[in-house]
């Protein structure tokens, strides 16, 4: 139990993943405009890389790892993503309309973020089973919502104030994200 | 061969993927805490998209319309496993520090644009042309900004001291440093007027709304790009089938005279 603690924590905090690890950047620079569509966004992100840890993990586990073609990692992961992607879409459209409503317009967008490939990945190289897999991939995601919604908080707040020429526009959000970067180096102390 | 020129000066400088378009951001921002993982970075990235482009653009007539994305990614996905094999037994110091950063080639955002973008439509040499520029591109600015921050951070170019540690400012070399790098370039494109996807004056991919543009990606461009693809294949279905009413209507008047042709022959008979 500690264990799966230390797991999540470091995951969603000391080593967040947009923050320390650059994973999932476009997103959480595109998507990072209102607090309302970051949260939405973040929401989406928990929802599949939940799913997609859990599935990855478990394909390694009973399918590639006992056939010893464990290199076709990448491949299989990819594919299956996007895949789940789509039918969690599919799913969530036939089956829970108001949730679709809610994280539909960010289900494809997930499909090219690198955090979701990125979790599925670092479950494998760190060894962990099925258990830690998918709490890593909850901390991971719960990180990635921390630091979006964070920095929509910050750039509403930007969109008021004087901002120099050269810095309005990217430059800013860049340098508010860095600064954020600094603060969470805050944590490292934790585990 | 001019075009072929033309292709490696459009990745180089025209359309630099980094400085120009702004894509592949999460391997630029995180492996350039020196120019040697810069360099490794972008030439593994530039072996993926040559033979990538390569292997697609051989294939286009090939593989269907439908799941061409599909198909894109497995191709990509296989190339990525076999230069990641290759790194892992030939260099295992790159392999270690670049990580699962090598894997994660797949989802560089530079290697399905120009898949989507130009291979799936020009013949296969230039469009390993366009992917030996787009690739030179992304290593020469790696390079550039892995030099920036190791020369601040640790004070070393491709691993010399050449400052004394005193004066090392060490957050370059930390995660924090790569925002601040980044906002600095692009502050500078903003200051100088350049080309560049921040200031919205990048040039345009023609086919996307958005311009193939990931920093600036609302997710409202892909509703826009669905539309636009899908008015354009109303067109093309519109044409087509204007196309073949015409084939039609042409194929009845031949007959016709057919028929005429030979009632009349079969008048001069009788």
């Amino acid at each position: 139990m500690k264990e799966l603690l230390l797991i999540a924590i470091g995951s969603a905090l000391v080593n967040n993943v947009v923050l320390s690890q650059f994973l999932g950047l476009c997103p959480f620079l595109g998507v990072s405009k209102k607090v309302e569509t970051s949260a939405g966004m973040g929401a989406a992100v928990i929802f599949v890389i939940t799913i997609a840890s859990a599935v990855a993990s478990l394909i390694y586990d009973f399918i590639l790892l006992p056939s010893g073609m464990s290199y076709l990692q990448t491949i299989v992961f990819i594919l299956v993503i996007a895949g789940l992607v789509q039918f969690v879409e599919m799913f969530l459209k036939k089956n829970m309309v108001s949730l679709y409503e809610s994280l539909g317009v960010y289900l494809p967008l997930i499909t090219t973020n690198c955090a979701v490939l990125g979790v599925a990945l670092t479950n494998v190289t760190k060894a962990y089973n099925f258990i830690q897999s998918v709490v890593n991939g909850i901390g991971i995601s719960v990180g990635f919502t921390i630091a979006i919604v964070l920095l929509a908080g910050v750039r509403e707040r930007i969109e008021h104030n004087d901002v120099p020429y050269n810095f309005q526009g990217s430059p800013i959000v860049l340098i508010t994200a860095g600064l954020m970067s600094i603060a969470f180096f805050g944590f490292s102390g934790l585990i | 061969m001019n075009k072929n020129m033309e292709r490696l000066y459009n990745g180089i400088i025209k359309e630099n993927p980094t400085f120009v378009l702004m894509l592949g951001m999460c391997p630029t921002l995180a492996v350039t805490t020196s120019a040697i993982n810069g360099i490794g970075m972008g030439l593994s990235t530039t072996a993926v998209l040559v033979f990538s482009n390569f292997i697609i653009s051989i294939l286009r007539n090939i593989i269907p319309d439908r799941v061409r994305i599909p198909a894109y990614i497995v191709v990509i996905a296989s190339l990525v496993t076999v230069v990641q094999l290759l790194i892992q037994g030939f260099l295992p110091s790159l392999y270690s520090s670049l990580g699962i950063y090598i894997p994660l080639i797949v989802v560089n955002c530079i290697i399905l644009g120009r898949a989507e973008s130009y291979a799936a439509k020009n013949d296969p040499i230039s469009s390993a042309f366009d992917g030996i520029g787009m690739g030179l591109g992304f290593t020469i600015a790696l390079t550039c900004i892995g030099l920036c921050r190791e020369l601040l951070g640790a004070g070393a170019v491709f691993g010399q001291q050449i400052i004394p540690e005193d004066y090392h400012i060490s957050i370059f070399i930390l995660a924090p440093g790569a925002f601040f790098v980044l906002s600095i370039l692009t502050a500078l494109q903003n200051k100088f007027k350049a080309p560049s996807a921040t200031n919205g004056s990048a040039p345009k991919s023609s086919a996307l709304v958005c311009g193939g543009n990931c920093a600036s990606c609302m997710g409202a461009a892909c509703a826009e790009n669905h539309l636009k693809l899908a008015e354009k294949a109303a067109e093309e279905a519109a044409k087509a089938a204007a196309a073949k009413k015409a084939a039609a209507e042409k194929a009845l008047a031949a007959k016709k005279a057919a028929e005429a042709a030979k009632a009349a022959e079969a008048g001069k008979t009788e």
